[in-house]
């Protein structure tokens, strides 16, 4: 059963007032993710205290990275399950885990932090992990 | 900010891999760990040799990409838990 909506606004809002693009329906993520080329991170946000209290703090950090996807955004597990359920196939081939941190080059994944590669550990700690994939598959060619 | 229940024990919430002194090895979302048994909440369980890869390789799989819930909910009583540990804190290598 989904949360009250007015306990999760502001979990959701720790991840829009920073430009994160939140979508609620399937096809908001169709939309978001059909035909796109370049970076993209995925946000999977949860209620859970234990991780997603440090990813979302954790993806604050790591988007103030000079490099960084070129589009970022959110769906909110157990809230908007329509939503998360499309975005889920976009990467059926991993299993279901929020919160959930999942980084696409071209359309596929290439980097992915399921809930327990979060767990116990510290937004900073989180941050670093991520800024390390975004320079290893977002940084531009200067070539 | 989130849900958190810290009377539930330092593991609660928090994805452990339960190895026993059989073949079977579990990972799931703790809930509780007191004296007489672990219950996990979406939970899987592999069994060394049935399914085709040992527990050090399931337990290596899903501690790079997750584990998929085939059980709401599994206890496992004290006496054949071998080990408990967080799954995040298994070497990727």
């Amino acid at each position: 059963m989904p949360y009250d909506p007015i306990l999760v606004q502001p979990m959701r809002e720790e991840l829009t007032s920073i430009g994160v693009q939140e979508l609620r329906t399937g096809a908001d993520v169709d939309e978001f993710m059909q035909g796109k080329t370049g970076t993209t991170m995925i946000v999977i946000n949860s209620v859970c205290g234990c991780a997603a209290g440090q990813a979302r703090p954790g993806v604050r950090l790591a988007l103030q990275s000079d490099v960084k996807p070129d589009r970022v955004a959110t769906v909110f597990a157990g809230q908007d399950v329509e939503a998360t359920a499309t975005l889920r196939g976009y990467f059926s081939q991993l299993p279901p885990s929020s919160p959930s941190l999942a980084l696409f080059k071209d359309g596929q994944v290439v980097h992915f932090v399921p809930r327990h590669a979060i767990e116990g550990r510290d937004a900073l700690s989180v941050a670093n992990d991520l800024v390390a994939a975004f320079n290893k598959y977002c940084a531009k060619s200067t070539a | 900010m989130g849900t958190f229940h810290h009377d539930r024990g330092e593991l609660h919430g928090i994805t452990v891999v339960v190895d026993t002194t059989g073949p079977e090895v579990y990972v799931g979302r703790c809930d509780t760990l007191d004296e007489g048994a672990i219950v996990l909440l979406d939970a899987d369980v592999h069994i060394a040799g049935v399914e085709g890869s040992s527990k050090e390789e399931y337990v290596r799989q899903v501690a790079r990409f997750g584990h998929w819930k085939k059980h709401e909910r599994i206890v496992i009583e004290t006496g054949k838990i071998a080990s408990v540990r967080r799954l995040g804190q298994v070497p990727l290598q």
